[in-house]
């Protein structure tokens, strides 16, 4: 049965967005997004299975590379803002606004 | 139709065939001054003089060339150039009617010429004026010569232009200004009137030219287009002719240099309306057409308006211009009375230029005499001082009251026994109207010719040079003589049948017809009386009170209260709506809509808080929306 593994992909879905949502580290919220993404690829591979069709395993390759990419860019944002802020409080990077 | 009207033929060569340099010389007499400006000043005036003695002398050699031709050929039109491809060629048309006018323009024009080099001779601005003249008398002669309305109508308003240059010409003076605006204005009604009278030509009849014209009008056609180009040919010539109801821009047009009003506002310009009747008699003379009627009320009305304002004018000029109303009245009235008043109407305007121009040229020399002071309350006894000035203007005041065998004596009255004959009630009214300007005119010699000398403390009256009383003396033969001239044995009518039309029976020569008789009478009895109020009793040097009737001519019959609270107000009212509708209603809803648009952006930047939860909240959000607006469809 793969009901199970659906719902674990539910619920570390959810603690990753609760995660985004609540957590002002910006390294805890970006490995929030990274469960995220790992829970849709959980989600991938067991409807893969499922249906018995190959796709759902591709796409979770591609996430992962996305999501190593991902990881690149964001990493070395939260790096340089750390530098200049000596925070890494994402509520402190908040001057984009009206 | 009562009368047959010759047809026009080709012309080309001799002095007629160049006539164009009539128009052309005081064109490039204007064009000079204006251009080369200030380096004309020491010989600007002799120019302007010497262009339009030129146009003169054309203008004397083509009438001695046309009248060389025979009777049924002295309509000759003569092709210039192709003016609009396709609907109009610019040509003249040398006609009996257009030389006749050309003559009175360029010879009485020229007298006012010389005239002025005295009476201008201590304005600085003298070329200039000269200029104006000049161009004045180059669109006059335009306005009579064309062979087409679209030329009349070039003429018609290069007049108005020059009009409007000449009352405005001392500038300065506040009230110079706003009256030569005045006259510019109440004129645009009228020219509306002759261009919606030009269209409807255009599209009825295809065609603006006179000689076109005549072939394509049926003899006794009458139909509601013909009545209303009637009517509004008539509206532009109440405009220019300022009779009644656009009667109230010539009294204050008096504010221009006193040339101008003897040469423009009385001898030529303002009888431009009569000429446009006249010449288009064919719009107004359909059987039964009520245009005819309409122009012969008209000028009822205004001879006797024109005529009760001059009553109570201390101004003399304004007097002068309140008889020139009047006298335009007659023509009108004639005009409007077919070929039997065409003649006496033409030959009116004739004598009229020759004796109105020479009264206001007198009444200029007086002024130069006397300071420009206009007051006739601070003249009296001049005729001492001026001889000459006053023999002449009396010759001028007799020929306007009609004193037998003077010029006005023949011309008005014949315009009076004609309407006798056709239109009885405005026939009697037009005698009427001549026991008043017996009343005027005397009033106005006696009080400044006679009586006691009223005159400011600083007022040296004496009389003026012979550059500016040799035009008078000339201009009073022509009021002697020209009238005679003219009418005994009919010699203009017969002169201008070709172009006019030549009325069923000639009018005879009758000087104990009853309506003379009356006319004579009345014209007695206001004189009588003038010499008694005026003459032989102290005329009080400040203005009395008057009655009611006194206070209701004084003020131009109440004619610009009237202009002022039908047209003025309204029209106030209207633009200050407009204004009211465009700061409330059009920038209201420009406005309103970027405020409003700017007020709610102001709101709406709130939600960028700048923090990333919020940011990641609305796209959780939004995709649990989206996931369960799917749900809800069922796609899932």
């Amino acid at each position: 049965m793969t009901t199970h593994y659906l719902v674990l992909s539910g619920i570390l879905f959810a603690i990753g967005a609760l995660g985004v949502l609540i957590r002002r580290n910006a390294i805890v919220v970006f490995m929030c997004v990274e469960l995220m993404l790992n829970a849709c690829n959980l989600a991938f591979v067991t409807f893969s299975r499922q249906v018995g069709n190959l796709e759902g395993q591709i796409i979770a390759f591609f996430v992962m590379v996305v999501a190593a990419a991902e990881v690149v860019v964001g990493l070395a944002i939260i790096v340089t803002i750390f530098r200049t802020r000596r925070s890494a409080s994402v509520d402190d990077a908040n001057l984009l606004k009206y | 139709m009562e009368s047959h009207i010759a047809e026009i033929v080709q012309h080309t060569g001799g002095v007629i065939g160049n006539a164009w340099l009539m128009i052309a010389f005081p064109l490039v007499g204007a064009f000079i001054l204006l251009v080369f400006n200030r380096f004309t000043n020491r010989w600007g005036h002799l120019l302007g003089v010497a262009m339009s003695l030129a146009s003169f002398v054309v203008a004397v050699l083509a009438f001695f060339e046309l009248i060389g031709f025979g009777e049924e050929e002295r309509r000759r039109a003569v092709h210039l150039y192709e003016f609009i491809p396709g609907m109009v060629d610019m040509g003249l048309l040398i006609d009996p009617l257009s030389i006749s006018f050309a003559l009175l323009i360029t010879g009485v024009g020229s007298l006012i010429h010389i005239y002025s080099i005295g009476y201008m001779a201590h304005d600085e601005h003298r070329r200039r004026f000269f200029s104006y003249l000049n161009l004045f008398v180059a669109a006059m002669l335009l306005l009579v010569l064309a062979d087409n309305y679209v030329g009349l109508f070039i003429g018609w308003e290069g007049v108005g232009l020059a009009s409007y240059l000449l009352i405005g010409f001392w500038q300065f003076k506040p009230s110079a200004a706003v009256a030569a605006k005045k006259a510019f204005v109440v004129n645009r009604v009228g020219d509306f009137g002759l261009l919606v009278g030009m269209f409807i030509i255009w599209t009825t009849f295809g065609t603006l030219t006179f000689a076109e014209l005549g072939e394509k009008i049926q003899p006794g056609q009458t139909n509601g287009t013909m009545l209303a180009i009637g009517l509004l040919l008539l509206l532009g010539a109440c405009g220019k002719s300022a009779q009644l109801p656009l009667q109230s821009w010539l009294l204050d047009a008096m504010e221009g240099p006193t040339p101008v009003s003897a040469l423009i506002h009385a001898a030529t310009m303002v009888t431009a309306g009569v000429y446009l009747v006249v010449r288009s008699g064919a719009f107004f003379f359909p059987e039964g057409s009520g245009a005819a009627l309409a122009v012969a009320i008209v000028g009822a009305a205004t001879l006797l308006a024109g005529a009760i304002i001059g009553c109570a004018k201390d101004d003399i000029k304004k007097g002068l211009a309140g008889s020139t109303m009047s006298q335009i009245g007659y023509m009108m009235l004639g005009a409007g009375l077919g070929p039997a008043g065409y003649a006496f109407a033409i030959g009116h305007l004739i004598t009229h230029g020759f004796f109105k121009a020479d009264m206001f040229l007198g009444a200029g020399s007086v002024m130069h005499g006397m300071n420009d002071e206009v007051d006739m309350r601070k003249y009296g006894a001049l005729r001492k001082v001026m001889p000459i000035t006053f023999v002449t203007f009396f010759i001028g005041y007799l020929a306007i009251i009609g004193f037998p065998l003077l010029s006005g004596y023949f011309t008005k009255d014949g315009i009076i026994e004609t309407a006798v004959h056709h239109q009885p009630i405005l026939g009697w009214l037009a005698v009427l109207g001549a026991g008043i300007t017996g009343f005027y005119m005397s009033r106005m010699v006696f009080m400044t010719f006679f009586g006691q000398k009223r005159w400011a403390d600083d007022a040296h009256p004496h009389e003026s040079p012979l550059v500016m009383t040799v035009p008078l003396m000339i201009l009073s033969l022509g009021a002697l003589g020209l009238g005679a001239y003219l009418v005994l044995s009919n010699r203009l009518l017969l002169f201008l049948a070709p172009a006019v039309g030549r009325p069923e029976e000639l009018p005879e020569f009758a000087p104990f017809a009853p309506s003379g008789l009356a006319t004579l009478g009345l014209v007695a009895v206001g004189a009588i009386f003038a010499w008694m109020k005026y003459g032989r009793a102290e005329v009080p040097s400040v203005q009395p009170r008057g009655s009611f009737l006194t206070t209701f001519a004084r003020r131009d019959l109440y004619g610009d209260a009237l202009n002022e609270s039908l047209f003025m107000r309204p029209g106030q009212w209207l633009t200050r709506l407009a204004v009211f509708f465009d700061n409330r209603g059009v920038d209201g809803i420009v406005n309103g809509l970027a405020a409003g648009i700017g007020g709610s952006s102001g709101r709406l930047r709130r939600v960028q808080t700048g923090f990333a939860r919020t940011y990641a909240l609305s796209i959780f959000i939004g995709a649990a929306l989206l996931t369960g607006a799917l749900l809800l469809v069922g796609n899932i």
